[in-house]
């Protein structure tokens, strides 16, 4: 069997910053989103690589295998796919949100007009939720 | 079955039970009263907790009765208990006040949804600091933040939700951080419980998986203690979040963050490793000093008010961290003295901001002209809290500055100590400007304004009075303080 030697790693690591060069990078918040989704992703292989034993099966007694791969890395990272999932749907709330009260995702766009409400900001509530002018 | 045996699992159990229970009543009364009412059971559950602890030493919890290091442990040793004490007698406090406050400031068929977010917040605040398992920490993390960002997102100005959105994806890249510490541990040493990582790293600690794992555990956390150059999350989330969540937030949420710092580099890496083999002390010195002075000067130019003390929050926190930087026993009792008493001085701020909000709908500073004659109450309740925050005796503000400036001078520091003082000497420029406002500026005669109702006044005067009453009786706090550093320092705990 070919040894996959640090292979596995080198993937998380470009899977990683990938994700987190488009979070910091993008000004489209749905991309910032994605690039938020590849980052974690990258971190859920890190787990599941940790867990894997080369030559190791999956942990249930069967005669005749005696190397195992450790399970509790790949339950743990059940919660965190659960995590994960949980925080890109509340993100994609929220831009669906912004994109009611502001009319654009483009995060530029949108410090703008935040600048705009900070000179203007004796009366917030004029410029409460649901005005679209983009 | 003895009630007190599971109390270190009810503080958490009862607000996370009480979120569904919110949405099921699906009414706003019957809601706030259930987060009331559960919020009080764990205050009581926590002093408890803080009895048992400082009579027999540390509580530890097997859940589901598994024998630690296999199944997850919940530990309360004295700091622990103290953090739990913070986090939910805030949470007690600011439900009082919440009642008038949110059915004001949240759509009234929103209302039940927003207590159970704020119960899951709670929740998960409180298992952060209750558990002894290194992944429960970063689930319990995500379960609070989670609740927040929805939390955040309710406030009545659009920019909470741009806001919001900035928090979302700031602690999420901070929990994955995490995440990624926890990882490379758990590579290292195969397990998860945190007094079982202390044991074992020692022995792997000149590996380069555990420096990239303390390295990514102290950003992760950074970033949820908003530290400095991190802190771009909070100014906003704080300032256009609802008053209640503000108040909350700001009282507990950099608390309990803080407490992780403390448990991540001093129980599970071990004094040694993080402050000395590491440069973590000069780090967090230097990061905390600039933290402390910059957002400083960034409040005194704040025209709103909600946004002038989210910036003190990030100065305050750089006191906080300066005083694990300066790595003696002084600065860590002082940092721990002032996790309790920026507890009640800002959720004292908070609270009285959020009457003012409720009274006149805005916090600018134009808008505080003459409050002082129109909101007697309320105001002093601000300048009581400001003094505190300046560190004025006998004020508790003074008291962990004192501790602060004592371990500085031990370590020789002076220049430092000096610095701490020009700080606080920025925080009376800041608070003098609202007093100015408030006390000498004129009332703007087309409105009327009344007193803020009883139900906001009494949780404000509540802390201020807590404020004082531990300025000057200081041997609850510094003794526990003082008891938990030693706890930290010495090993084990």
């Amino acid at each position: 069997m070919i040894d996959p030697g640090l292979y596995n790693y080198w993937i998380v690591v470009f899977l990683m910053m990938a994700g987190f060069y488009v979070v910091i990078s993008q000004g489209n918040l749905v991309k910032k989103l994605v690039g938020l989704s590849l980052f974690q992703t990258s971190v859920f292989i890190f787990y599941i690589s940790m867990g894997k034993i080369s030559g190791g099966e999956a942990p249930i007694l069967v005669e005749g295998i005696t190397v195992y791969s450790n399970p509790l890395p790949h339950v743990l990272i059940l919660t965190a796919i659960v995590v994960g999932v949980a925080t890109i749907s509340v993100g994609l709330a929220l831009v669906v949100r912004i994109h009611e009260a502001y009319g654009t995702i483009e995060e530029d766009e949108i410090h703008e007009q935040d600048l705009i409400d900070d000179e203007t900001t004796e009366d917030p509530s004029s410029f409460s939720n649901g005005e679209k002018n983009g | 079955m003895n009630l007190t045996e599971h109390l270190p699992i009810l503080v958490v159990i009862i607000p996370l039970m009480t979120a569904p229970l919110c949405v099921l009543l699906d009414h706003p009364r019957l809601a706030w009263f259930a987060a009331l009412a559960s919020s009080w059971v764990s205050f009581a559950a926590a002093i408890s907790l803080v009895m048992q602890v400082s009579a027999q030493g540390p509580i530890s919890y097997w859940l589901g009765g598994w024998e630690p290091p296999w199944g997850i442990e919940y530990r309360i040793d004295v700091l622990a208990s103290y953090v739990l004490l913070i986090v939910t007698a805030m949470a007690a406090l600011v439900l009082i006040f919440a009642k008038e406050s949110v059915q004001k400031e949240i759509p009234e068929q929103r209302i039940a949804y927003f207590y159970a977010a704020f119960m899951l917040a709670f929740a998960g605040l409180a298992g952060i600091v209750a558990t002894g398992d290194a992944f429960n920490v970063f689930v319990f993390l995500e379960i609070s933040s989670l609740a927040t960002y929805a939390l955040i997102s309710m406030g009545k100005d659009r920019r909470a939700l741009n806001a919001s959105f900035t928090y979302l994806v700031m602690g999420t890249i901070g929990a994955t951080f995490i995440l990624i510490g926890i990882g490379s541990l758990y590579m290292m040493t195969g397990t998860l419980n945190m007094l079982d990582l202390a044991e074992r790293l020692p022995e792997v600690a000149d590996t380069r998986t555990v420096r990239a794992g303390f390295a990514f555990l102290t950003v992760g956390i950074g970033l949820k203690l908003a530290l400095f150059p991190l802190h771009l999350w909070l100014p906003n989330a704080y300032a256009y979040a609802p008053s209640m969540v503000s108040a909350f937030l700001a009282a507990t949420a950099t608390k309990v963050a803080i407490y992780l710092l403390l448990r991540a580099i001093l129980v599970i890496f071990g004094i040694d490793f993080s402050l000395g083999l590491m440069p973590l002390d000069n780090l967090l010195l230097v990061l905390g000093l600039i933290g402390m002075l910059s957002a400083s000067l960034v409040a005194v130019y704040q025209r709103d008010i909600k946004r002038l003390f989210a910036y003190s929050s990030v100065a305050q926190i750089g006191y906080m961290v300066l005083g694990v930087g300066l790595a003696n026993a002084t600065g860590i009792t002082s940092t721990i003295l002032h996790l309790f008493n920026h507890a009640l001085m800002k959720g004292a701020l908070f609270i009285a901001l959020g009457a003012v909000a409720y009274r006149i709908g805005s916090t600018t500073l134009k808008d505080f002209s003459g409050l002082g004659r129109q909101m007697p109450f309320t105001m002093a309740g601000i300048v009581a809290g400001g003094l505190s925050l300046i560190g004025i005796p006998p004020s508790v503000g003074f008291i962990s500055k004192w501790y602060l400036v004592l371990a500085t001078l031990e370590q020789n520091l002076w220049p430092v100590a000096l610095l701490v003082l020009f700080g606080s000497f920025l925080a009376v420029i800041y608070v003098w400007k609202l007093v100015e406002a408030a006390y000498f500026g004129e009332p703007d005669d087309t409105r009327t304004i009344r007193e803020a109702p009883l139900s906001m006044l009494a949780p404000l005067w509540i802390l201020v009075i807590a404020n004082f009453y531990f300025g000057i009786h200081t041997d609850l706090t510094v003794g526990l303080a003082t008891q938990a550093t030693s706890a930290l320092t010495g090993g084990g705990g």
